[in-house]
């Protein structure tokens, strides 16, 4: 049985097809990347699996149950969590402020958990700042390390590599390697070479619909995903 | 008769008073709780004004009707640029600053005026015979007083405010300026990357709002008096037209106020006024809860 | 020494000083404190909504004045003991809250504001309109025999200024408890970013009806202390004056801090006490000082002080 999983799910904003019935799956343990091009409804689409955003059709199932009605923080608190594409973290709180934010929803142990995500995405030795002084390619790791401290069963990241250092983003692909694990990822991601280097399997959004689906080697292969989007991209 | 010509009184100021708050919402995203002050201050202006002047009551009158708004108006625009500009018309520190006005020009006038009501004579009420005329943005235009003696005045507080609506609803569609007025609505910053001068046209704004209330409260003084305390229940009023006519919208304001500046002599016949006042917020409220678009807009995505 | 201790430390201290202050005020000061301390009181439940969740109320008067009514008129009309009158206040405002709670967070940001506005206006209409129980603006006054309990007689300054203090430093501490506890950080959380937070997996509707019913009810709480202190009840308590006041109180006592909304409290106090010794209009003082603060000091005095000396400050 599969973690995740969609079926017809749409969303249309004002006669404007967004995303338009995917049906996808995602299995247990695995790292799945989602690409496409600017506007294929890939935010969207995780919109609707996080409950951000109301789908205008279909289902979303987690686990085994329904959770097409439930709010977002009912989901999160079934197994997900979700970094933003847009940076958003609790600037006018201290770094182990905000993780502990995460560590204490799932009444985990604050002192032990805090430490050990904020060490992990390498930011040790910030606690104490406040969020908002962080750089921008902190503030990303930061929100990573909130995802983290929630220990999920399905991370889901937006675009995390987006503003990171060419060696963060080493540290970060590391990362994933480590907690696979750990967790179920579904990543959205326009750098190819993390997508390639990290995801187990790669589902392709174009229009709004799912162009293609498969391991990393046959969707480089794939002419009709190259026209579209590494044709372009 | 009689009741629906007092009903459409209190309508065609309401309709004023509230197009002013409306437009200030509609293009700057402001919601000014001083409105009610500007109401108050064109009142107590026009008394100034036309007891300053001598000689014939209509005379004072006229000044009052033309110097009164745009005194209001330049106030409003000169605190929308020591104030409201350098706080970035951010919504609740906005309100804040707006709360602030309302008590220093309440005071200030309680401080100048005093606490007394006054009245402001008007300008013909039992001389039927001459011929009228009502000022309109459209210039001078000859009007004939029907024989209803008690209600001359009156009819006029009617013809004028729907000459201003009109002027209003021509400056905002077919005039640059209004055009300007609504490319600043859709989407301020984009309206100053094509050179408008977005800070210009939230001062004239905010001058207008306020200059419209004042009109509204020059043409209502001859029928009640000019008191420091006056402010308070247009405020109230124009919340409930701008609200339920939908927020931002001219013809929904409108209506709005034709529909709750009629009803509010019948509904006072059921209920004590004081009761029908309650009804009236407690709907405000949940119209605003349940139906933010107003009871005439239409849910946008 | 550890931040908490340090907190503790200092609003045990502020308790103390104002403990040591009765004995040496003379008596016009003396009551003004004690009337100062119940307004604090006020401004604290404020700003527990305000300042700590980020939601400005326009209409906590409400809340106030369901204290201060469910109080007064149990013991004016059916001769109810202080006690049961004060737990009748405190009920007052919990129900209110919870009622005006639920509908107005279905809305955000200036509708709230406007949506409070306007069900404090109609309960303001609403005491008016039930005149002959009410006494309406005129208000009413309760005997002093009608206000003593367990032979203590409230209406004795000394007596009036300790119980002022304990129900002031009762909420104070219990407010110091609850934003340094796993609740208070989600509502600091909510202020700061509600998206966030709520993709935490924070229910935020709960969070935020929680604060405003807290917030309610130490208002009315408040405004129950005020009736039995004070032996009085009128609907100006009701009016949005006095939804306005604790708005300007704790923006100069500086919002978010719990020792704000007393600083706030205690200066409004005198300075409009100075200036309506001059003139009758006072509250151009409030509504310049409204503007100042928006302009010149966000932050208010409070926020100065976590900015400049200690940025732990609860």
């Amino acid at each position: 049985m599969s973690l995740l999983s969609t079926s017809g799910l749409s969303k249309e904003f004002g006669g404007l097809r967004a995303v338009h019935d995917v049906s996808f799956a995602l299995e247990e343990g695995e790292v799945r990347a989602l690409i496409g091009p600017n506007g294929a409804g890939k935010t969207t689409f995780v919109g609707m699996l996080c409950g951000r955003i109301e789908p205008s059709a279909g289902t979303v199932r987690f686990d085994g149950t329904d959770i097409s009605r439930l709010p977002a923080h009912r989901r999160i608190r079934a197994g997900m969590a979700y970094t933003f594409q847009i940076t958003s973290v609790f600037a006018r709180l201290s770094c182990h402020e905000n993780v502990a934010l995460a560590v204490r929803r799932r009444k985990g142990n604050v002192a032990k958990d805090v430490p050990e995500a904020l060490r992990r995405v390498g930011l040790a030795d910030r606690a104490e700042q406040l969020a908002g002084d962080l750089s921008y390619g902190h503030q990303r790791l930061l929100e990573i390390a909130m995802g983290l401290a929630q220990k999920p069963r399905l991370l889901i990241l937006d675009e995390p590599t987006q503003g990171l250092a060419d060696s963060e983003i080493e540290d970060f692909v590391a990362l994933i390697r480590e907690l696979k694990a750990e967790a179920t990822i579904l990543l959205i991601e326009h750098n190819m070479a993390v997508v390639m280097e990290v995801a187990d399997a790669i589902t392709v959004l174009n229009f709004g619909e799912v162009l293609a689906e498969g391991a990393p080697a046959e969707i480089r292969a794939n002419r009709e995903v190259q026209a579209a989007y590494l044709g372009t991209g | 008769m009689l009741a629906s010509l007092e009903g459409a009184v209190t309508a065609a100021v309401l309709a004023l008073t509230a197009v002013g708050l409306s437009l200030v919402f509609g293009i700057m995203r402001v919601v000014n709780v001083a409105h009610g002050e500007f109401f108050m201050l064109g009142a107590v202006l026009a008394w100034w004004v036309s007891s300053w002047f001598g000689g014939h009551v209509a005379i004072g009158f006229v000044a009052a009707l033309v110097i009164a708004p745009m005194l209001v108006g330049a106030v409003a625009a000169l605190a929308d640029v020591t104030i409201l500009k350098r706080i970035d018309y951010d919504p609740e520190r906005t309100i804040v600053v707006t709360i602030g006005l309302l008590y220093v020009i309440q005071q200030v006038v309680l401080m100048t005026y005093g606490p007394e009501a006054r009245p402001v004579e008007p300008p013909f009420n039992t001389r039927l015979a001459l011929p009228w005329f009502e000022w309109g943005e459209n210039g001078l235009q000859l009007y004939w007083p029907w024989g209803l003696s008690t209600t001359s005045y009156k009819l006029f507080v009617i013809a004028a405010a729907a000459v201003v609506l009109e002027a209003v609803w021509l400056l905002m569609r077919h005039t640059k300026m209004g055009l300007v007025m609504r490319a600043t609505q859709l989407d301020g910053e984009m309206a100053q990357v094509f050179g408008i001068p977005v800070e210009r046209v939230y001062a004239f704004t905010f001058g207008l709002g306020a200059g419209l209330a004042a009109l509204g409260a020059v043409l209502i003084v001859p029928i009640q008096q000019a008191h420091y305390l006056m402010g308070g229940d247009p405020l109230l009023l124009s919340f409930i037209v701008v609200i339920i006519g939908g927020l931002g919208s001219l013809p929904g304001t409108v209506v709005a106020a034709l529909l709750i500046g009629m009803s509010d002599g019948i509904i006072s016949v059921f209920f004590s006024p004081t009761l029908a006042k309650i009804l009236a917020t407690l709907l405000v409220a949940l119209v605003l809860v349940f139906r933010p678009q107003g009871l005439f807009g239409t849910r946008t995505a | 020494m550890t931040e908490t201790a340090k907190a503790v430390i200092l609003h045990l201290g502020l308790i103390a000083v104002l403990f040591a202050l009765q004995f040496v005020l003379p008596a016009y000061h003396h009551g003004n404190m004690a009337r100062v301390m119940v307004l604090a009181t006020y401004a604290m439940g404020y700003n527990l909504l305000f300042g700590y969740t980020g939601l400005l109320s326009l209409g906590h008067a409400m809340f106030f004045a369901a204290g201060m009514y469910g109080m007064a008129l149990t013991v004016r009309h059916l001769g109810w003991t202080p006690p049961p009158a004060l737990l009748a206040g405190l009920l007052s405002g919990a129900v209110l809250s919870a009622l005006v709670g639920a509908l107005a967070l279905r809305t955000v940001g200036v509708a709230f504001m406007i949506v409070t506005l306007m069900f404090s206006q109609a309960a303001y209409l609403t005491i008016l309109y039930f005149t002959t129980w009410t006494r309406g603006e005129e208000g009413f006054v309760l005997q002093q025999v009608q206000r003593v309990f367990w032979g203590i007689d409230p209406s004795d300054p000394t007596t009036r200024y300790f119980l002022a203090l304990l129900v002031f430093a009762t909420c104070l501490m219990l407010s110091l408890w609850l934003v340094r506890s796993g609740f208070g950080k989600v509502l600091i959380a909510i202020r700061e970013n509600e998206d966030r937070a709520q993709m935490l997996g924070y229910d935020i509707f709960a969070h935020k009806l929680g604060a405003v019913v807290i917030s309610g009810t130490m208002s009315a709480t408040a405004g129950a202390v005020y009736a039995l202190l004070f032996g009085y009840a009128g609907a100006s308590f009701a009016g949005v004056q006095y939804s306005i006041l604790p708005l300007l109180w704790v923006l100069l006592g500086g919002a978010g801090t719990l020792i704000g909304p007393f600083i706030g409290a205690l200066f409004t106090f005198y300075l409009i006490d100075i200036t309506s010794g001059y003139t009758s209009a006072y509250m151009a003082v409030v509504g310049a000082v409204l503007i100042a603060l928006t302009l010149f000091a966000r932050q208010g005095i409070g926020g100065e002080i976590r900015a400049r000396v200690w940025r732990g400050l609860p």
